[in-house]
């Protein structure tokens, strides 16, 4: 975590002690899945709607730019939300067996929030990127 | 296998030349029921697929780990490259350890 990412994460637990507690549960689960490398911006699209009608069923698609060959190739990727009542999504194991590193899944949203992807390479580098979604009908039954 | 899971559903084709890249989606049917409601997350019995499975000739190529935030009914779609003839085998597991299985053959010319 950066100095800047740790002050605001200061800030919001002494403004917002419920949205600092989501950002905690957010940032052990990104680190529980891809351990302490820092993300790198760029080397991957991650496709939602702009306005989702319905969070319950919300399509979602990511790629990683990869030649997906044995040498270098995508590991595995990962999903969060991090509005919703628990930041897990789901987490992709990818293998070169794969034709590109593509997966297309639908998600539930609680509410507008942004949706984060990190995408683990052969060569330990970790990607990341990154959705806005408005949701007009919340998918968390809440 | 008997586990009162409903039956996937798997587009693939039946052929493929060989390098060619397919598109496998698959489609199994579940409430994905995660209890929560509002900030009650016991509101309801929790009832969960927590994992998919692909194997090509034995070999696992593709797994899915799914948590809250996979919509009911969980759907994916993902591409394989074929250089011979493959046999697929798909299966599902959910919290409880219970589990089903599908098969496909995918023929390369």
């Amino acid at each position: 975590m950066t100095t800047a990412s740790r002050r605001a994460l200061l800030l919001a637990l002494v403004a917002l002690p419920a949205a600092a507690r989501a950002d905690a549960a957010l940032e052990a689960a990104m680190r529980e899945a891809v351990g302490p490398a820092e993300p790198e911006e760029g080397g991957m699209a991650l496709r939602l709607p702009a306005l989702a009608e319905n969070g319950a069923q919300v399509p979602l698609t990511v790629t990683v730019d990869s030649p997906m060959t044995a040498e270098q190739h995508v590991v595995s990727i990962h999903l969060f939300a991090t509005r919703n009542p628990t930041p897990g999504v789901a987490s992709f194991h990818l293998s070169p067996a794969l034709a590109r590193a593509e997966v297309q899944t639908r998600i539930r949203l609680a509410e507008d929030q942004q949706v984060v992807a990190l995408a683990v390479l052969s060569d330990g580098r970790v990607l990341r990127a990154t959705a806005e979604t408005r949701v007009a009908v919340g998918g968390c039954l809440g | 296998m008997s586990s009162g899971l409903a039956q996937p559903r798997i587009r693939i084709p039946r052929s493929a030349r060989a390098g060619e890249a397919i598109e496998i989606r698959t489609l199994m049917e579940h409430p994905m029921e995660s209890g929560i409601r509002g900030a009650n997350h016991a509101a309801v019995p929790r009832n969960m697929l927590s994992r998919m499975v692909v194997r090509m000739n034995g070999e696992t190529i593709f797994a899915a780990d799914l948590r809250n935030g996979t919509a009911a009914n969980p759907y994916h779609v993902f591409f394989v490259r074929l250089q011979r003839s493959a046999e697929f085998e798909f299966v599902w597991t959910d919290e409880a350890g219970r589990s089903v299985r599908a098969t496909a053959r995918v023929a390369v010319s």
